[in-house]
Formats: C-alpha cells, sequence, structure tokens
C-alpha cells in the first residue's frame, strides 16, 4: 500500500461543517488506497473526522494535534 | 431441554432487518419549511454534512423554505398582488433572510452574519452551493411554488423537478427524516 500523500487540504480556520463537507470533495479524486492529508483547527473536526471515517468507510489512518493545528491522515477506501 | 435451534428463515429475516436499519442510516430527507437564516442556516449544514458522509439527502422545500431558492436579485415575485405583497412582506432570496427572535429589523441578522464571518462559518448561500456540488437532490414543492407565484425562472439553476408530498414520502420511506 502506497505511503506517499496524494493530496493535502487546508482546512485551517473553517468552521463545521466545511472540513468534512471539503474532505468529502477532496477525496473523490482520489483512488482507492491512497492517502489524503488534512490540516484543521477546529476542535469539532477530532470528532467529526472520526465520525466521518467510521460511516464512509475511509480509514483514518492517524491523528495528531501541534500547536492547535489538528492533522488528520486518511486512507480512502 | 429446551432447543435452540435457528432456522436458515430466522437468519434470513435477522439479515434483512438489519438491512434495512442500515439502509436508513445511509438516507436523509430534510423537509425544509422554515425561511429565516437561523432555521436554514442547520437545514444547510445537515444536507452538506449527511452528503459528504455519503448519505443519499434529499431536501424537500416548501412554504417558506421555498423562499431560499429564489435568487436574491429577482425582485418582487408573485403573479397578483397578494403573491406581490407576500414577496413584499418577507423578500425571497438567501441574501434577504430573517432571523427568527431578535431580527430587529434586519439588524439581527446583519450582526449575526458579521459573526459568521468572524468565525469562519460558511453562509447558507455558500452550503446550499456546496450542498449542490456534493449531489445533494433540491426539490421544490410544486403547490408552493403556484401558491406564491413563483416561477421555475425565479429560481437558482440545478433543482430538481417540483413535486409533491407524496413523492416526499415515499422518499421518506427508510430515511432519517427531518422537518426544519
Amino acid at each position: 500500500m502506497s505511503q506517499t500523500i496524494a493530496k493535502t487540504l487546508d482546512l485551517r480556520g473553517m468552521a463545521c461543517p466545511i472540513p468534512i463537507a471539503k474532505t468529502a470533495i477532496g477525496i473523490r479524486e482520489l483512488q482507492p488506497g491512497e492517502l489524503l492529508e488534512a490540516y484543521a483547527t477546529d476542535p469539532g473536526s477530532v470528532p467529526d473526522f472520526n465520525a466521518w471515517s467510521k460511516t464512509t468507510g475511509n480509514q483514518l489512518v492517524e491523528q495528531t494535534e501541534e500547536d492547535g493545528v489538528f492533522r488528520f491522515l486518511i486512507r480512502k477506501v | 431441554m429446551a432447543t435452540t435451534e435457528v432456522t436458515i428463515e430466522d437468519i434470513a429475516h435477522e439479515l434483512e432487518s438489519h438491512q434495512r436499519e442500515s439502509a436508513k442510516h445511509n438516507k436523509l430527507v430534510i423537509i425544509a419549511w422554515s425561511g429565516e437564516l437561523d432555521k436554514v442556516w442547520p437545514q444547510m449544514i445537515m444536507a452538506t454534512t449527511a452528503a459528504a458522509m455519503g448519505m443519499q439527502t434529499t431536501i424537500f422545500f416548501t412554504f417558506w423554505g421555498l423562499f431560499s431558492l429564489v435568487k436574491s436579485d429577482v425582485g418582487l415575485t408573485g403573479e397578483n398582488w397578494m403573491q406581490k405583497m407576500v414577496a413584499m412582506m418577507d423578500r425571497p432570496g438567501m441574501e434577504h433572510l430573517g432571523l427568527s427572535k431578535m431580527n430587529f429589523a434586519g439588524a439581527g441578522p446583519k450582526m449575526m452574519k458579521h459573526l459568521a464571518k468572524e468565525h469562519a462559518v460558511a453562509s447558507p448561500g455558500e452550503l446550499l452551493e456546496m450542498a449542490r456540488d456534493l449531489g445533494v437532490h433540491l426539490v421544490p414543492c410544486q403547490m408552493t411554488m403556484d401558491l406564491l407565484g413563483l416561477k421555475r425562472e425565479d429560481m437558482i439553476d440545478g433543482l430538481g423537478d417540483p413535486a409533491g408530498a407524496a413523492t416526499m414520502l415515499l422518499e421518506a420511506q427508510e430515511a432519517i427524516t427531518l422537518f426544519i
């Protein structure tokens, strides 16, 4: 499986539901198995990305935080 | 000794009800009947999020909700004086939505929009565009269009064919349904 990041989304400063909506749009052009990386500052995006991953089946591979910026690494299902 | 035999029929039945349950979680129908900013906002937020989560999403716009679909630059809508009067008292279009409380002749919504911008909250108009992009099915209510004298050309592009209650109730079968 590929470990290179196919696409990066900058969702910093955006509020609910834009980070999730933009992620859903952004992941469209990826092939299954490819990785998408998203940066967000909305603290609500942490539970939201988890919920989104659970319902869509896209795998939340990694989730980190640095200086108030959350990074989500998602593998397209 | 009690038998705990499980028949194939039991399993099939169990599977079927499980499938029905999971189908329900994959479909959302919003009946959007309100036309105030503080209600149109959640209509749009729920719709975009549901579509982003892979749910088959439909919004049925009826009564005051239909005014959100009218282009904001269309002046007075309606064909007769009564319909025009309605549009004069409650100007159609996403840009002209009032608040259900603290409206203060338009000062409330202005303040709310200012706060939204400050907190990077997308406007209902932006969310509607995103909903269209995500494949949300936008259905205007035919009866309300007639009642309020709204013509197809008064309304934004990308809408589904106008329909009635029966179409919506059929769509709402096995869907999560919200009335906002």
